[in-house]
């Protein structure tokens, strides 16, 4: 038996801050659910199950935060679970909900990830004290920036390109109001000119720190059909895993990325990504890693995702828009980034992204990762329904 | 090598403790403020039921609850547990009683402590009062403990029936809109065998890592099995003291904890032999003159566990194709 085709029909953000006072955890993911269920004009009644996904527990120190929220998701007598793959969870999140539509074990799913990062810290977080191991010696960037410099090296990228990248998706985040950072002053020498916190990584190349929750409705075929708006079709998903730290790993380029990237077109039928995707929501926590990940997701050759960089390719006229949302360097909450890139896809192929819209946008791609390059999750949709 | 016996596994104690801050959201900012004012606050549910501590969404229907109540200081033990050994931070210090507790007007049972002489004076249907703490910000621990209290006992309560709780609109002078919520886990860690033999080594100012018997792959530090192969690595090597900067970042703003003045360079460095590197600072060469492919040798001061840094040896640098793999 075929699998059951899945369908973005309800699609629903916060505006993602700094800090949300105003509300606790649980009315910060209501705000997003009750707006994803209002897109599809659903009610509770109409959901079968609820899937939710957010980074460690250490980020805001509720323990297993799901049991509590079930009230405030309209999950009580329905099943409810949680999915935990650090930064990737939001994507993977959205895929296991796609999985249990397209096994036809249920007909409707909401799906959920939220961040509060102003509840706690996410670097104390991720770098416990843990006994007899030398400590971090080089805070949130330093993890990343050794990574940079081996690209840089590998493929003898200038030194201009990562201010290239926080300056296009900072304009860019100017078009979506649900983004966090809406700097209406970005300059391309503001960005040159910001400190260099981990050379090569500078202050503007880095990524916000948000409270923010992202919320996706997925149903049938039968539940597209009495959608009210233009669904998102998922053309293919994949995840891939492999160990933070082991000899041979290429942190630049980890083969679980590309791995999961063509698994993904397999499932779509893309065979020419650059020329068959319109849009990408890429997972860019830091500047760089959009034309690393360019070239592990197959846009680009080995040494060649930077020249699409600097030749504007990249950008919201360009022929591959990468994060017309502004993506994760303009908003944060850790572990509904990964859900943001997937609902941002969707939006572009729904032709609803607003301002940020990418005319005719029928291919999108989201992609998100975590964990140390651990954990990569992606998902392909389309304005279609998939064939067959 | 010769032949010695295992080390004694190494153990020590790890505490994880944050100071979490919560947003209280409408309802349960209401709920903790009126604690700090002497008033109790519930929440009436769709079917009429009142919730003591109040929710902001009806656990039934899911509908957002907004409609506040309030209900008294006094109520009935549905059930209890005696906790002969209180534990710091528990609310008595003295052996108490956990209780659940009906207040009057509430449908549902609050958890909180009873201070009694001993377990035979708890019984569960005795009526009991909220002690009220001498000091109040708008905490669960505003209501220092109950105590037991005599009176004429209300008909059974459902908080939906006669002696239906008076409204409230939950309003008071300067709310109490976020609380700080320290956390506090205790473990004990091991680091277990292979690390545990890396430590010993290290104390000698050796690095040991082990070899995988598939892959043939050098682990520093040794994980005690080889994440690729999925085996377990029990050839010992020792590999270094010099090794090769593969990479690197110039570190420009301190990091919280960490007394090292900045800029400083931290660096990816594989110690010959190893089959991936190891983190480390760079010294003894100005920060701008560190390079890929630097040779380095390990700094070691009295009683650290690990090196301090790594500086120059003075070689030349190593050629790209042989450290590439190793970033």
């Amino acid at each position: 038996m075929s699998k059951e085709p899945v369908a973005v029909v309800g699609i629903g953000q916060t505006r993602h801050v700094a800090a949300r006072r105003d509300v606790s955890i649980a009315g910060l993911v209501r705000e997003a659910a009750l707006r994803a269920l209002a897109d599809a004009e659903l009610t509770w009644a109409d959901i079968d199950a609820v899937v939710i996904g957010k980074a460690p527990d250490f980020f805001e120190g509720v323990m297993m935060p799901e049991l509590y929220l079930a009230d405030a998701l309209g999950a009580v007598g329905k099943p409810m679970l949680r999915v935990h793959t650090a930064g990737s969870v939001g994507g993977s999140t959205a895929l296991v909900a796609a999985n249990l539509v397209a096994a036809r074990v249920h007909r409707t799913v909401l799906t959920l990830a939220f961040e509060k990062q102003s509840e706690s810290n996410a670097m104390w977080g991720l770098s416990l004290p843990v006994p007899f191991q030398q400590p971090l010696l080089a805070g949130a960037g330093g993890f990343f920036a050794p990574h940079v410099r081996a690209y840089m090296r590998r493929t003898g990228a200038p030194d201009t390109v990562g201010s290239l990248v926080a300056y296009k998706d900072r304009r860019n985040a100017l078009k979506n109001p649900y983004a966090h950072l809406h700097e209406h002053d970005i300059t391309l020498e503001k960005v040159q000119a910001s400190p260099m916190l981990w050379d090569p990584i500078r202050y503007s190349e880095t990524c916000p720190s948000s409270d923010g929750a992202c919320a996706m409705v997925l149903t049938d075929r039968a539940g597209a059909d009495r959608a009210p708006r233009p669904a998102a079709w998922v053309h293919g998903g994949a995840m891939r895993s492999e160990p933070t730290l082991f000899a041979g790993k290429d942190f630049v380029s980890p083969r679980a990325g590309s791995d999961c990237a063509a698994d993904v077109y397999r499932q779509a039928g893309i065979t020419d990504p650059r020329r068959q995707i319109d849009a990408v929501e890429m997972y860019v926590p830091f500047s760089w890693y959009e034309p690393m990940w360019l070239e592990n997701l197959g846009f680009a050759a080995e040494g060649e995702g930077w020249k699409l960089t600097e030749a504007g390719v990249t950008e919201l006229d360009g022929d591959l828009p990468v994060n017309p949302s502004g993506g994760v360097l303009s908003t944060n909450p850790i572990g509904a980034s990964g859900m943001i890139r997937f609902a941002e896809a969707a939006l572009q192929v729904r032709g609803e992204a607003g301002e940020h819209q990418i005319d005719g946008a029928r291919r999108a791609l989201g992609h998100a990762y975590g964990g140390g390059a651990q954990f990569f999750s992606m998902w392909l949709v389309g304005s279609a329904p998939p064939a067959g | 090598m010769t032949v010695t016996p295992p080390p004694e596994i190494l153990r020590a104690p790890l505490v994880v403790e944050f100071p979490f801050t919560r947003s209280l959201g409408p309802v349960q900012s209401a709920f903790l403020t009126g604690l700090r004012e002497r008033v109790v606050l519930g929440v009436r549910t769709e079917s009429g039921k009142v919730l003591v501590p109040p929710v902001e969404y009806d656990p039934e229907t899911a509908a957002e609850l907004r409609e506040l109540v309030e209900v008294a200081a006094t109520g009935t033990v549905t059930t209890w547990a005696w906790n002969p050994a209180p534990r710091p931070g528990q609310p008595l210090a003295t052996p108490f009683a956990w209780v659940l507790v009906r207040l009057d007007g509430a449908g549902t049972a609050l958890l909180h402590a009873l201070d009694a002489p001993g377990p035979e004076s708890v019984r569960t249907g005795m009526r009991v009062r909220i002690r009220w703490a001498a000091e109040r910000s708008g905490a669960i621990t505003d209501i220092a403990c109950f105590e037991p209290y005599e009176d004429d006992a209300p008909g059974p309560s459902t908080g939906t029936g006669e002696g239906r709780p008076a409204a409230h609109d939950g309003e008071f002078a300067d709310p109490v809109t976020g609380i700080t919520t320290p956390a506090r886990l205790d473990y004990t860690y091991s680091p277990g065998r292979a690390q545990t033999r890396y430590l010993y080594g290290l104390a000698e100012r050796r690095t040991v890592g082990e070899r995988c018997p598939s892959c043939a792959k050098v682990y520093v530090p040794p994980r005690g099995a080889c994440p690729t192969c999925g085996v377990a690595t029990t050839d010992r090597v020792e590999v270094g003291p010099r090794g090769t900067v593969t990479t690197y970042c110039v570190v420009n703003i301190k990091a919280k904890n960490l007394d090292i003045d900045v800029p400083y360079v931290y660096a990816h460095i594989a110690l010959d032999g190893a089959g991936l590197a190891l983190h480390g600072r760079i010294g003894g060469i100005p920060y701008d003159q560190v390079r890929m492919g630097l040779r380095v040798e390990p700094v070691w001061t009295e009683g650290a566990r690990y090196p301090d840094h790594y500086r120059p040896t003075g070689e030349p640098d190593a050629d790209y194709d042989t450290y590439k793999e190793l970033l």
